[in-house]
């Protein structure tokens, strides 16, 4: 098998493991949001349960997770999982991410000082516009850092959806390597996930050049 | 009458921060507070931003009334849409600023206006350019607030509560997070306002500026009002003895 050949068999997988990767964006960040906001209601069964949530989604490894989310269905309910793979491991990688998110969110909520809930009080903004005007701008500069580190993790992750048989790119790459015994799938393998990563790190710093203008 | 405090307290906890206060503002008044830290003094001005809530009493802006005591003797805030029209007659300098860090100086200044008043924006920019004319700061309308020295954050935080046109203005301690010889710069600012007879409350240990620029003193401790009365009486021939004290600390 040539060097060619085999780049055409993997770059299918490539295609599934970026659309993977930027459904679960896609989905997670949004929803990191929600779970952050229940996790700071001031209903203590809402943070409760959020707390309960957060815990497990971060206490146990995603592959048993993607696990139970394809297959819980059928064991609980008896459901047909056929055509349902894909959107097992969306969610599955969705409902994950969404708690690191949410955490990572809640950091950055804290390190505003009261003083500009307060300011924007006084001069008459509503709720929504404190938050999307005041609040939420300096959130995102404050914790880009983690984000950027989120997102890497993220890119690595995407291999876990061999977990569920779906061929993304690195179950090809074990496939191939296997029938073919060749150590060069590997080495496709990294560099694509270290091009990935090298793209996500130089996006991540342009946007952080782009809030310097202010501390 | 700008403002109307009537039998306001307020605890935290157990702690009474507010005992029974009333405390009136007329218009074109400058009134200093002056007092040792804990008195209350901070509190009452949160109280009348609404800031913190009262435990009871009345709180009357322009004849409109924004606190009520319910029949219990407990405090009753008037519905959110009529509070947010009341919220218009005052607005308060923080000690710390508080200015928004992602905006710049002119944005500061006339994002409410726009956004909150929802007046033309070609007017509320001519007014915050003449604003900071006045502030001493017309160059520095497109910098940020870190590039700010405090005394001039301070005059732009001023800047920004007047831009909203209120009826009275708050001062929470508006120097005591400045460097000393940046805090003339923001007294400077205050006293050219009072030449204005804009209606002024200023929390302040700063005695020589409350003495000089103020038409009223109220000199607060352990949550009462001890004494009050114009500035010569209060620190020339001060009647009761714990406002004696309070100010021979001072001189020292």
């Amino acid at each position: 098998m040539t060097l060619s050949t085999m780049l055409s068999a993997m770059g299918e997988g490539m295609l599934r493991s970026c659309a993977i990767f930027f459904l679960t964006i896609l989905f997670s960040m949004p929803l990191g949001m929600v779970i952050m906001f229940l996790r700071r209601s001031r209903l203590k069964l809402v943070s409760g349960i959020t707390k309960i949530y957060i815990a497990i989604m971060r206490g146990t490894p995603l592959m048993l997770q993607l696990l139970m989310w394809y297959f819980g269905p059928y064991y609980l309910f008896g459901m047909s999982i056929r055509g349902y793979r894909f959107p097992a491991i969306i969610i599955g990688f969705s409902m994950n991410y969404a708690a690191y998110f949410a955490e990572i969110y809640r950091g950055g909520m804290e390190t505003i000082p009261q003083g500009q809930y307060e300011a924007a009080e006084v001069l008459g903004y509503s709720k929504t516009q404190t938050f999307f005007k005041i609040i939420l701008p300096q959130v995102i500069k404050a914790i880009l850092p983690s984000v950027t580190n989120e997102i890497i993790t993220l890119v690595k992750d995407t291999s876990l959806a061999f977990t569920l048989a779906y061929n993304e790119m690195f179950s090809l790459a074990k496939q191939i390597a296997a029938s073919q015994t060749s150590f060069t799938p590997f080495i496709i393998a990294g560099v694509f996930y270290f091009i990935a990563n090298y793209a996500v790190a130089f996006a991540m710093e342009r946007i952080e050049k782009a809030l310097d203008y202010y501390k | 009458m700008i403002l109307e405090m009537n039998g306001i307290k307020k605890s935290f906890g157990d702690l009474e921060v507010l005992k029974d206060i009333s405390f009136n503002v007329d218009s074109g008044e400058v009134v200093s507070v002056i007092g040792p830290s804990g008195s209350g003094k901070s509190t009452l001005l949160r109280c009348a931003t609404f800031l913190e809530t009262v435990d009871a009493g009345q709180i009357t802006y322009m004849g409109r009334s924004a606190v009520t005591t319910t029949s219990e003797g407990r405090a009753h805030y008037v519905p959110h849409a009529e509070l947010n029209q009341i919220k218009r007659y005052f607005g308060l300098v923080f000690q710390q600023f508080n200015l928004f860090p992602h905006y710049s100086v002119l944005k500061n200044i006339t994002d409410a206006p726009i956004h909150v008043q929802k007046r033309p924006k070609d007017e509320v920019r001519a007014e915050a350019m003449e604003l900071l004319r006045k502030m001493n700061l017309e160059n520095r309308a497109d910098a940020y607030p870190c590039q700010l020295s405090g005394g001039q954050q301070q005059r732009v935080a001023i800047a920004r509560a007047l831009a909203l046109k209120p009826e009275i203005l708050f001062f929470d301690e508006p120097t005591s997070a400045l460097d000393p010889e940046l805090t003339g710069e923001v007294l400077k600012v205050i006293r050219q306002l009072a030449e204005e007879k804009m209606t002024m409350v200023v929390v302040t240990h700063e005695m020589p500026f409350a003495r000089a620029v103020s038409n009223r003193v109220i000199f607060m401790d352990k949550g009462v009002i001890v004494e009050q009365g114009d500035p010569e009486e209060v620190f020339g021939n001060p009647k009761q003895e714990r406002t004696v004290q309070f100010l021979r600390n001072y001189q020292r």
